[in-house]
């Protein structure tokens, strides 16, 4: 089963685009859908009979070369179950509601086929992402890294013809190797260290590496150290972190369709995948996972800086998703990689709903991105606005904060986002405390740009060209059921999946196929219900998780995800004051009457805090100046060397002189040999005389004896 | 002369005969009209006789007291030529038949020539060796100069009979030398008299009989005559000099120096050398400026021989099966591109601009891109067949600590590069387009498609050749 889901996006990226010429570009894109619904639908069925049970299904013998032995697998376990329902749900509806988005577009002209081509990419993406999550050793993980990064260059290049989308392309690309080269270095390390590739050696290895020195760069490190940060240079590149986090912004360029794939809900959370795939490693890295935490907490803190200010409605989204890929980074740095997973599972439903939704506004807004010629949409797009509000109520975490029903009651974003911060303060560590004050104001800053960006578009008066608004329309319906799909999700998937991800250390253990020395004797206590304050709900995690007194062990690589032996923060995070559980909802209400207040009653103050603060508010709006810093630290210099290379190495030097040989030097040769070639006997013979002179004065000096 | 003897040379002797009578039948039965068919017959009976040496032959005996030997690397070349032969004659009745040039002298004289040149490969003696040569470089005069109403044709046949005298006498002088230092003029006693402490005279008589071998290779510097002779002769003549005469003749030049020579392969390894690095140089250079496909053929034929030459001067018996392996894969790449300018016509006339295949991709894309295909592996671009017969060559060189000898061949096939794409830029994407004609005859069209599939089909194994040519050189170094 999983093989087929594997493989029903390639032959579907394979037919949609080289075979549409055969069969028609209507069938061709049914085709690349049909097969993802069908993987779709397959995944689902894997997630909901999955027993945890760790699985390897061999394709084919990969790579035999001196002691590297690699067999092409899928390792299914509990996170690619995941893995494998986020993307393919929410490929499969954005394939759908491509068939809306993509009717007509502007940046191509009549009767060129664009769709089977755009059909394709996402198809091909799809199987890479997949190849990433199913893979059974780094190598094969890099592949599918690699092939994420070439789709994703594909789709935000997908309008060749604009300038931007190609820079912005070229930008993605070549932000990506620097995170890639760390990826590398993270494999040569463990390959040189551990001789396999195969994560079940690299796991049951993982408490050696601890104990390992490596010298690299002229200094002495600490094995799971280094590798573990080399790793994670890799998942910031993918997952956009700070310092790496600038092509993500700019990857909007795309379709919208694409963003809401690509950009926020699967290819940028590979790298929270990776650190939680790597968890057995990870756990042996404490500086590392600080660094991880903090790291998660400042990109979550810049992002959401940035959002409060921009303009473009698809920028928002996108600076949003950075801020939200922080947060996981933080859970997954404090050690509950199912945390981060849970946040990762949410915020794919939300996310893409947000951006699909902007896609809708932006269709029916005929290719209109800025907020600022919004306003009033609500009733012209009812669909899209319910759908929008969700997915704001979802991310910026609404919910009834205490109340346990023996799950919390809220939003998905709710629930995933206060787990996150509830762990990242049980987290003990300076780190997690401050990650912890970091991403509650982050959750303030989150909710006022959610909420701007539903004021803005939503509500309000009509602003901007009053021909686009006479004519903005709801969008069709192939782009309206995605919307409803993924509505469902951003409600439920937190309350459904609260307990399996966040719930007591042995649901949880027993979720990601966790075998624990620990003997499971505990009772699911949760059936004691309606435990209505915070006290009752941690009283009950208590009885659960002390349910024995043994200390509970793991070995590293049983079970989905590694989680220590003194990892007790999923424990601690269930037991956290009522105070810190009530702090994200608290940041969430401000952070929303806050927006109200601006948009609603007195849409002309932020105007006027704009001219009041005006350096803060350029410096918001430029994105903290990164963009320029880098430009010129290295774009510049790169360049100029670049241009040094060109004309002076590359052109004056290696083609001065091999056209200076190819068109001065053969050619006067080759003139010699014609006007030796003169024709008459006398000169073919006295040359032929000239030869046997040569070589016997040479045999005479040279040969013989004498 | 053992009895046995004579069923040694039995293929020889039949060829021959075959050759002696259908003269006859020739002169006193139908003349001309007989061409044909003497044509098709000559052809089929060079492929029995092909197959015959092919399956029959074993292990190594030799007749008349070592005149002729019969061994493994005999076998392999003769199988080389007469296939060749067969082929090429079957490609050149068209073309002669429309020029008026298809006398039934022709197949006879090929055939003659073939034995010739059976003679040499299988040749133990200088006598031996003169023999075949002369009597396949007769026959070869005579068909240079087929057209005898042609300035051209007849001033190549001239120049080739010239030339080829002068290279005679060379030869002859040598083989002189030879016998007078050595007292012999079998192969096997040579070999004896030259070890160890050779006397100079014996050293020049093989410097002299080399540079006779190394014109019939057209080597430079005793390559003058090739471009003319190319140019000149009819073209499936062309096609038929670039082909079986020149295994002959590296098959003799390989027997030589190792059967005679063997024992002071240090002394002959520098002149080979030098021989093979100034023809590389030299075919590269001067083909760069032609514009007549033959004589453009003729100069890349000077620089194949030069690799050819390079496998020969490493001296060991790797070295001689690279040579080997080299020369199969030329001919057969030969084989194609001649097919294709034999079929460069315009409105029946042949055509031998190379101006003239501008744009002919848009004429007739299935044979431009055999030729492409043919083209890329004249110059060795990976991953044709052509780019390993080249690294055959260049390892056996760096083997035997020529290193230098190989960079010089890595050197000149770069820029030979030029002139083999200069053609397939012509082809595609060249400036105007010229009207040649599209209709091919299904010989030269099935040969020039087979030598092109056959480049890049045989990537996979080189059809087995290696384990031959291993074999064959096995026999001829020890």
């Amino acid at each position: 089963m999983a093989t087929i889901i594997l493989f029903a996006p390639l032959i579907g990226a394979l037919i949609c685009g080289f075979g549409w010429r055969l069969i028609g570009e209507k069938a061709a894109q049914w085709t690349a859908t049909g097969l993802l619904f069908l993987a779709a639908f397959l995944s689902w069925i894997i997630f909901l009979t999955f027993d945890g049970e760790t699985q390897q299904i061999q394709i084919l013998t990969w790579i035999e070369s001196g002691t590297l032995a690699t067999d092409w697998a899928i390792r299914l376990d509990r996170l690619t179950a995941i893995m494998l329902v986020v993307i393919n749900s929410v490929s499969a509806l954005v394939h759908l509601y491509s068939f809306g988005y993509m009717a007509h577009d502007d940046n191509f002209r009549e009767g060129e086929s664009y769709r089977p081509r755009f059909f394709a990419y996402l198809s091909f993406f799809t199987f890479a992402m997949l190849m990433l999550v199913t893979a059974d050793n780094l190598v094969q993980m890099f592949f599918g890294w690699e092939g994420v990064g070439l789709a994703s260059y594909l789709l935000i290049g997908f309008y060749y013809r604009k300038p931007s989308a190609n820079a912005a392309a070229i930008k993605a690309f070549v932000v990506n190797r620097v995170g890639d080269f760390g990826f590398a270095l993270g494999i040569f390390a463990i390959f040189f260290l551990v001789d396999s590739i195969n994560f079940d050696d690299v796991f049951a290895a993982a408490p050696t590496l601890a104990e390992t020195e490596i010298s690299f760069l002229w200094t002495s490190w600490n094995a799971a150290e280094l590798i573990a940060f080399l790793l994670f240079v890799g998942a910031m590149g993918k997952s956009a972190q700070l310092l790496l986090h600038t092509w993500l912004p700019d990857a909007m360029e795309g379709p919208t369709p694409v963003s809401a794939l690509i950009h926020a809900a699967t290819m940028v959370t590979a790298g929270v995948f990776l650190v939680c795939r790597m968890s057995p490693v990870m756990e042996f890295a404490p500086t590392a996972t600080t660094f991880i935490v903090i790291v998660g907490a400042s990109t979550a803190f810049f992002a959401a800086t940035v959002g409060l200010v921009q303009n473009d409605i698809k920028r928002v989204i996108a600076y949003s998703t950075c801020s939200q890929l922080g947060y996981m980074f933080v859970a997954a740095g404090v050690g509950v990689y199912s945390v981060a997973m849970f946040h990762l599972f949410t915020h794919a439903f939300f996310k893409a709903m947000l951006f699909l939704g902007a896609g809708s506004v932006i269709h029916g807004m005929h290719h209109e991105q800025d907020m600022r010629n919004y306003g009033g949409l609500k009733n012209k797009l009812p669909y899209t606005f319910w759908a929008m509000m969700i997915g704001t109520l979802a991310i910026t975490g609404v919910g009834i904060p205490l109340l346990y029903l023996g799950f919390p009651v809220g939003f998905a974003g709710f629930v995933s986002k206060d787990a996150i911060i509830e762990s990242a303060f049980a987290g003990g560590t300076d780190a997690s405390m401050f990650a912890f004050w970091v991403l509650v104001i982050a959750a303030l800053f989150t909710s006022f740009y959610s909420w701007r960006l539903m004021f803005l578009t939503f509500y309000g008066e009509p602003r901007g060209d009053k021909h686009t608004h006479e004519h903005a329309h709801e969008s069709p319906r192939v782009m309206l059921v995605p919307l409803g799909v993924l509505a469902v999700g951003a409600i439920l998937a937190g309350m459904v999946w609260y307990k399996p991800f966040f719930g007591s250390q042995s649901s949880v253990d027993k979720w990601f196929g966790i075998k624990t020395a620990a003997v499971e004797a505990e009772s699911e206590s949760h059936s004691q219900l309606l435990g209505i304050v915070g006290a009752a709900h941690a009283a009950g995690e208590e009885s659960d998780s002390h349910g024995s007194s043994e200390p509970r062990v793991q070995t590293p690589g049983q079970g989905a995800i590694y989680i220590g032996d003194d990892n007790h923060v999923l424990h601690d995070a269930h037991e956290v004051p009522v105070w810190v559980k009530l702090s994200p909802f608290v940041a969430m209400l401000i952070g929303f009457l806050t927006a109200f207040q601006f948009y609603i009653r007195r849409p002309d103050l932020p105007a006027k805090l704009a001219e009041n603060q005006a350096p803060l508010y350029r410096f918001l709006l430029n994105k903290w100046y990164f963009d320029e810093a880098y430009n010129f630290l290295f774009v510049r210099p790169a360049m100029w060397v670049g241009r040094f290379l060109w004309k002076k190495g590359d052109g004056a030097t290696i083609d001065g002189a091999l056209n200076g040989l190819a068109m001065g030097v053969v050619p006067f040769f080759t003139r010699l040999a014609g006007r030796a070639q003169s024709g008459y006997i006398f000169t073919y013979a006295f040359w032929m005389v000239v030869g046997i002179a040569v070589l016997i004065t040479w045999m005479s000096i040279a040969g013989g004896a004498e | 002369m053992q009895p046995g003897d004579l069923s040694i040379i039995l293929p020889e002797l039949v060829l021959s005969i075959y050759a002696m009578a259908a003269l006859l039948v020739g002169v006193y039965g139908g003349k001309d009209k007989l061409a044909p068919l003497l044509l098709w017959v000559t052809s089929g009976l060079f492929v029995a006789v092909a197959l015959w040496i092919g399956f029959q032959g074993r292990g190594t005996s030799v007749a008349f007291e070592g005149m002729f030997i019969d061994d493994a690397f005999a076998r392999f070349a003769k199988v080389t030529i007469l296939l060749s032969a067969a082929v090429i004659l079957l490609m050149s009745e068209g073309y002669m038949q429309r020029r008026g040039l298809l006398r039934f002298e022709y197949p006879l004289l090929i055939a003659l020539a073939a034995v010739g040149m059976m003679m040499m490969v299988s040749a133990g003696d200088l006598i031996a060796l003169y023999m075949g040569l002369e009597l396949q470089s007769l026959a070869l005069y005579v068909v240079a100069s087929l057209r005898r109403d042609s300035v051209k044709s007849t001033e190549a046949g001239l120049k080739y009979f010239v030339l080829g005298a002068l290279s005679s006498g060379l030869l002859l002088y040598g083989a002189s030398l030879v016998y007078g230092f050595a007292g012999t003029t079998s192969f096997a006693g040579i070999i004896q008299a030259a070890q160890g402490e050779t006397p100079l005279g014996l050293l020049f008589g093989l410097v002299f009989v080399i540079a006779g071998l190394a014109f019939k290779v057209s080597a430079a510097p005793f390559h003058m005559w090739t471009p003319d002779v190319y140019e000149g002769s009819p073209t499936p003549v062309t096609a038929f000099f670039a082909t079986a005469p020149k295994v002959a003749a590296m098959g003799l030049f390989a027997r030589v120096v190792h059967d005679a020579f063997g024992g002071v392969v240090g002394d002959w390894q520098q002149i080979v050398a030098f021989l093979s690095v100034i023809s590389m140089f030299l075919g590269a250079v001067a083909a760069i400026g032609q514009t007549n496909i033959k004589r453009l053929m003729a100069y890349s034929s000077i620089a194949h021989m030069g690799y050819a030459l390079m496998g020969l001067a490493a001296g060991t018996a790797f070295g001689v099966q690279a040579m080997l392996v080299y020369m199969a894969i030329y001919v057969t790449m030969n084989i194609g591109t001649f097919a294709f300018i034999l079929a460069m016509e315009k409105d029946g006339n042949p055509v031998v601009e190379i101006a003239s295949l501008s744009q002919y991709s848009r004429r007739d894309p299935v044979k431009a891109l055999c030729m492409l295909v043919l083209l890329f592996s004249l110059a060795g671009v990976p991953p044709l067949v052509g780019f390993f017969g080249k690294y055959y060559v260049l390892l056996a060189a760096v083997e035997a600590d020529l290193a230098w000898l190989a960079v010089a061949g890595v050197v000149a096939s770069v820029i030979g590069a030029f002139y083999y794409l200069r053609i397939v830029y012509l082809m595609y994407f060249g400036a105007d387009e010229n009207h040649l004609d599209t209709g091919t005859s299904p010989v030269l069209w099935g040969a020039l498609v087979a030598s092109a599939v056959i480049m890049v089909v045989g990537v996979i194994n080189l059809f087995g050749i290696e384990g031959v040519a291993a074999a064959a050189a096995a026999t001829l170094v020890n």
